[in-house]
């Protein structure tokens, strides 16, 4: 392709005069502004359209990702209505989302995250007002196919074993994986990863007991129909 | 058009312009298996031959437009800003497909989210855009686009399609996520419990079939030479 920068110089040419006209710094910097004009009117206009459906795939995918943690018979609600934000340990907001049959929270869903083999483990974490797990789901990661990617449900089963677990339950110390004394198992030849997502499923539990009083409280309408 | 289609082989051209154009595309200048551009892309996305179709088709409609956009512009281009003004297009061109595919094909932009704001570096579209589309009329530019697209696509489905059979014993994993339940007749499991062949769907797998992908044109090349010099010769030579 190195032929192309010789031959382009030749360019139409609608004459002499087109030509210098085209030499002129101002000219060139008029073409680049008027372009870029265009190109973020084009843009402007894209993100008009887009936006309404963009946000609805999003809570689609919100929705979706709930459902698996909350079984649809524990709630009446809309999951994402009554959502609060609380935060962590680390001072982050989380998002929790809770699900209330007769104005009473049944169960909440949040999104707790670990630090995988290979970038963060996003685990969507279901839980009772007991606290046991109703469900624990990986949303997104990058582990290794083949090894790390067992977390997924639709892989392996592993992660449907936090089912009813709680933090009392087993204690403490055995919410670790095997290799490290604890009650999970490892995959062969991958321990980074279901060791993270323990911990994170652990903190997500750790997270619930904190802020248990002010998450299990009945929600407060405005708005009463 | 000119030599404008910059051949990188010797070859005497034959046929048509159009015909020559689409030989180039698809074949003998075809983006990865003759320049050797955009790997960068197509290394990252064919884990599946699913997502080698939607990356291929993102970037061929990114090509066409881009093209288009480029040919058109010619009468007002300056040599010395052509280079921003073609980054400014791309990479508008790619954030509107960006936009689009989430809105649209949400399942797909979930996959290829991260490797489609990549298309605005893959060189293949600069170089189109720079060798072809600047010196050609309209027709011509989207045409080469075009085709230059689906060389570029043919070669991403075909290296996904190698890596996904070796690496998981599947093809086309997901297609009915892509297209639409009614493609769902081209997922196919050919190996049954299947327990993987990692290596193929990692990084390393990519070279590797790529490898063997440049090496596969050359010999069909090379034989096409020799049958050719051959045909030659008898003709030059009457019995």
């Amino acid at each position: 392709m190195s032929d192309a920068d010789t031959t382009l110089a030749q360019a139409p040419a609608s004459g002499p005069s087109a030509e210098s006209l085209r030499e002129r710094i101002p000219y060139q910097a008029g073409l680049l502004g008027v372009v870029t004009l265009l190109a973020t009117g084009l843009l402007v206009l894209a993100d008009a359209l887009t936006r309404g459906p963009i946000a609805e795939r999003r809570a689609e995918d919100l929705a979706a990702s709930l459902a698996q943690v909350i079984p649809a018979s524990l709630h009446d609600n809309d999951l994402t209505a009554d959502a609060l934000t609380v935060t962590d340990a680390e001072g982050a907001p989380v998002v929790i989302y809770r699900a209330v049959r007769d104005r009473t929270v049944t169960g909440v869903a949040y999104q707790v995250r670990g630090n995988g083999y290979s970038g963060a483990i996003d685990v969507i974490l279901g839980v009772d007002p007991a606290g046991r797990i109703l469900g624990a789901r990986v949303l997104a990661h990058a582990e290794t196919p083949g090894l790390g990617d067992k977390i997924e449900a639709a892989k392996d089963d592993w992660i449907l074993a936090f089912d009813g677990l709680s933090l009392g339950d087993p204690p403490a110390e055995r919410w670790v994986v095997k290799k490290d004394g604890g009650d999970f198992d490892q995959f062969s030849g991958a321990t980074i990863t279901p060791r993270a997502v323990v911990g994170a499923i652990k903190g997500g539990l750790a997270l619930f007991a904190d802020h248990r009083d002010a998450l299990i409280a009945p929600p407060v309408r405005n708005i009463d129909h | 058009m000119s030599d404008a289609a910059a051949t990188d082989t010797p070859k005497p051209r034959e046929g048509t312009p159009w015909a020559r154009i689409a030989r180039d595309g698809l074949w003998d200048n075809n983006v990865v298996l003759a320049q050797l551009l955009a790997l960068c892309p197509l290394l990252a996305v064919t884990g599946t031959a699913t997502n080698g179709l939607g990356m291929g088709l993102a970037s061929t409609a990114v090509l066409v437009v881009s093209n288009s956009v480029v040919s058109l512009l010619r009468p007002v281009m300056s040599p010395q800003v052509r280079i921003p003004v073609y980054i400014v297009v791309i990479a508008t061109l790619v954030t509107l497909v960006d936009l689009f595919l989430n809105a649209y094909v949400h399942q797909l932009h979930k996959v290829l989210g991260l490797f489609i704001a990549l298309i605005v570096v893959n060189c293949a579209i600069l170089g189109r855009a720079e060798s072809f589309a600047s010196k050609s009329p309209l027709p011509a530019a989207a045409f080469d686009g075009l085709l230059s697209g689906l060389g570029f696509t043919a070669v991403l489905v075909v290296l996904g399609g190698v890596r996904e059979i070796i690496g998981s014993g599947t093809l086309f994993a997901g297609a009915s996520q892509l297209l639409g339940p009614a493609f769902g007749f081209l997922e196919i499991t050919l190996i049954p419990d299947y327990r993987g062949f990692l290596i193929a769907i990692l990084p390393p797998g990519g070279f590797l079939a790529l490898g063997f992908l440049l090496a596969g044109k050359r010999i069909l090349d090379r034989r096409a030479a020799h049958r050719r010099a051959i045909a030659q010769a008898r003709a030059a030579a009457p019995a």
